[in-house]
């Protein structure tokens, strides 16, 4: 039964705290009244059944709470004001259709005015709904860190005017770059073995394909992560990671893939050819049997036209090493300056040991594993250099 | 202590400026060689640099002093343009 209620919670809450956030122009405030009106919510609605209007209600029920509390804290005037006309009586509100405004909310939430992690916090916390204790125990930090993050960003989207707003068109561009940043995080933070982040970014994802839904760039992110995530059951095996080319196919998720594709294909109508558009069209031909290397080469080409970055260089290279042999893909690897990125290091074992270069493969898979931390993928490493070691053994 | 402030406000030859905010309220805000503006969280953090110049913008939010900030030449010169908010403590 709570969990019925908690599933109605789920879209609502951020559509309520978005308006009282407007209505209000205050974050800390809209929060505290929107938890008291969940909270009421919860006691009544067991006890007087749903009201006809849900969302309604709760803003309603909050904006009372929170009138309250300005009446109670003399101190907040100003504020009282904007809920009062100039003869006390209070302002009307249209209770049957409120504008969504949480478009205005994610935008004033991943302001770059604002730390990352603040950024991704703030964002799980007023979109998603997540409780602060779930975001740090998803980020792995103490509840008071998180809590503290959370505090401070509040803090100071008042204090130094960050606005509630969708973004002007000549900042637009930027800032829902900065918008799909901080959902990528939350879904590569999952992609690690988090699935409930990895869940969160894909409804966060879904959201802002309604909110925007002529963007290309936001169905490529979202076509992205779900072809990414279908293959979430095959990942691991036991616990252990397990190799695209290792991994049992009937564990894929079928139907998300065939969501992912149609995202795709919605993105490439709208011409997109973004970073993300490119990433799910590489994770799309990851999904075919035999995979089309020579074409996912070509595109991490122009992926890394595109952002320059040298991880994608690393994926081109892998990518290559199919279609070129290891050789190939071995020189592309070694003209990168990466040495402290663990992956560098793995792929550079693989292909020295596809090459048959067995003393130069362990010494590579020795120092990706000095440089990770994560069990599964620690102990990945130690099985190939068992291998490795029976081959030694072998020769 | 007001009334100690308020006397310095009014000795001669003192232009008085508004109250600064907290430095974890700042915004910190650069301009790359593209012409991209980078704006960071947090106060502008430099141990050699120094300080030269401010000035008071009365803007309707943080955006629109961003892109005030933006067009100080400091700011595509290697340097950076601190934003703080004015703060009223009493």
């Amino acid at each position: 039964m709570v969990r019925t209620l908690d599933q109605v919670f789920r879209e609502d809450w951020g559509r309520v705290l978005a308006t009282l956030i407007s209505l209000l122009g205050d974050f800390e405030l809209a929060e505290e009244a929107a938890q008291e009106a969940f909270a009421i919510a919860a006691d009544h609605w067991l006890r007087d059944g749903t009201p006809s209007n849900p969302r309604a209600w709760l803003i309603r029920t909050a904006r009372n709470r929170a009138t309250d509390r300005i009446r109670r804290n003399r101190t907040l005037d100003a504020k009282y004001g904007l809920l009062v006309n100039d003869d006390g009586s209070e302002v009307q509100m249209a209770t049957t259709a409120f504008p969504d405004e949480r478009l205005e909310l994610i935008f004033t939430c991943c302001h770059p005015a604002l730390a990352i992690e603040a950024q991704v916090a703030l964002t799980l916390r007023t979109l998603g709904g997540l409780t602060t204790d779930e975001i740090a125990r998803a980020f792995l930090v103490p509840e008071r860190t998180m809590a503290q993050r959370l505090v401070r960003a509040k803090r100071k989207i008042k204090a130094a005017g960050i606005p509630f707003r969708v973004p002007p068109p000549h900042q637009h561009r930027e800032r829902l770059g900065a918008v799909l940043a901080v959902v990528y995080l939350i879904f590569n933070e999952g992609y690690v073995g988090r699935d409930e982040l990895a869940a969160e970014a894909i409804w966060l994802g879904g959201a802002l394909t309604e909110f925007l839904p002529d963007e290309p760039e936001i169905h490529g992110l979202l076509a992205m992560m779900l072809l990414n995530d279908s293959r979430r059951e095959a990942r691991f095996s036991g616990g252990e990671l397990v190799l695209l080319a290792d991994q049992d196919r009937s564990q894929w998720d079928t139907t998300q893939i065939a969501a992912g594709r149609a995202e795709l294909d919605r993105a490439l109508a709208l011409g997109g050819r973004g970073p993300f558009v490119l990433q799910a069209a590489i994770a799309s031909l990851h999904a075919d049997t035999p995979c089309d290397w020579a074409q996912i080469a070509a595109l991490y080409g122009e992926l890394t036209r595109l952002t320059g970055s040298p991880v994608v260089e690393l994926n081109r290279a892998i990518a290559v090493a199919e279609t070129e042999g290891p050789a190939a893909g071995l020189r592309i690897v070694d003209a990168l300056g990466l040495d402290d990125f663990r992956y560098l290091h793995s792929t550079r074992g693989e292909l020295l040991r596809r090459l048959g270069r067995t003393d130069e493969a362990r010494d590579a898979y020795l120092r990706a594993r000095q440089l990770t931390d994560d069990g599964a993928e620690r102990r990945f490493l130690e099985r190939q250099l068992t291998e490795l070691a029976g081959r030694t053994g072998a020769g | 202590m007001y009334a100690d402030y308020g006397a310095i406000n009014e000795t001669p030859g003192v232009t008085p400026g508004p109250p600064m905010g907290l430095p974890e309220n700042a915004t910190t805000v650069r301009v790359d060689e593209g012409g991209k503006t980078l704006i960071t969280d947090g106060p502008f953090v430099g141990m050699k640099e120094a300080v030269g110049g401010f000035f008071v913008l009365e803007a309707d939010d943080l955006d629109a002093a961003i892109e005030v900030a933006a067009r100080v030449p400091a700011a595509r010169y290697g340097g950076a343009v601190e934003i703080r908010p004015a703060e009223t403590y009493w």
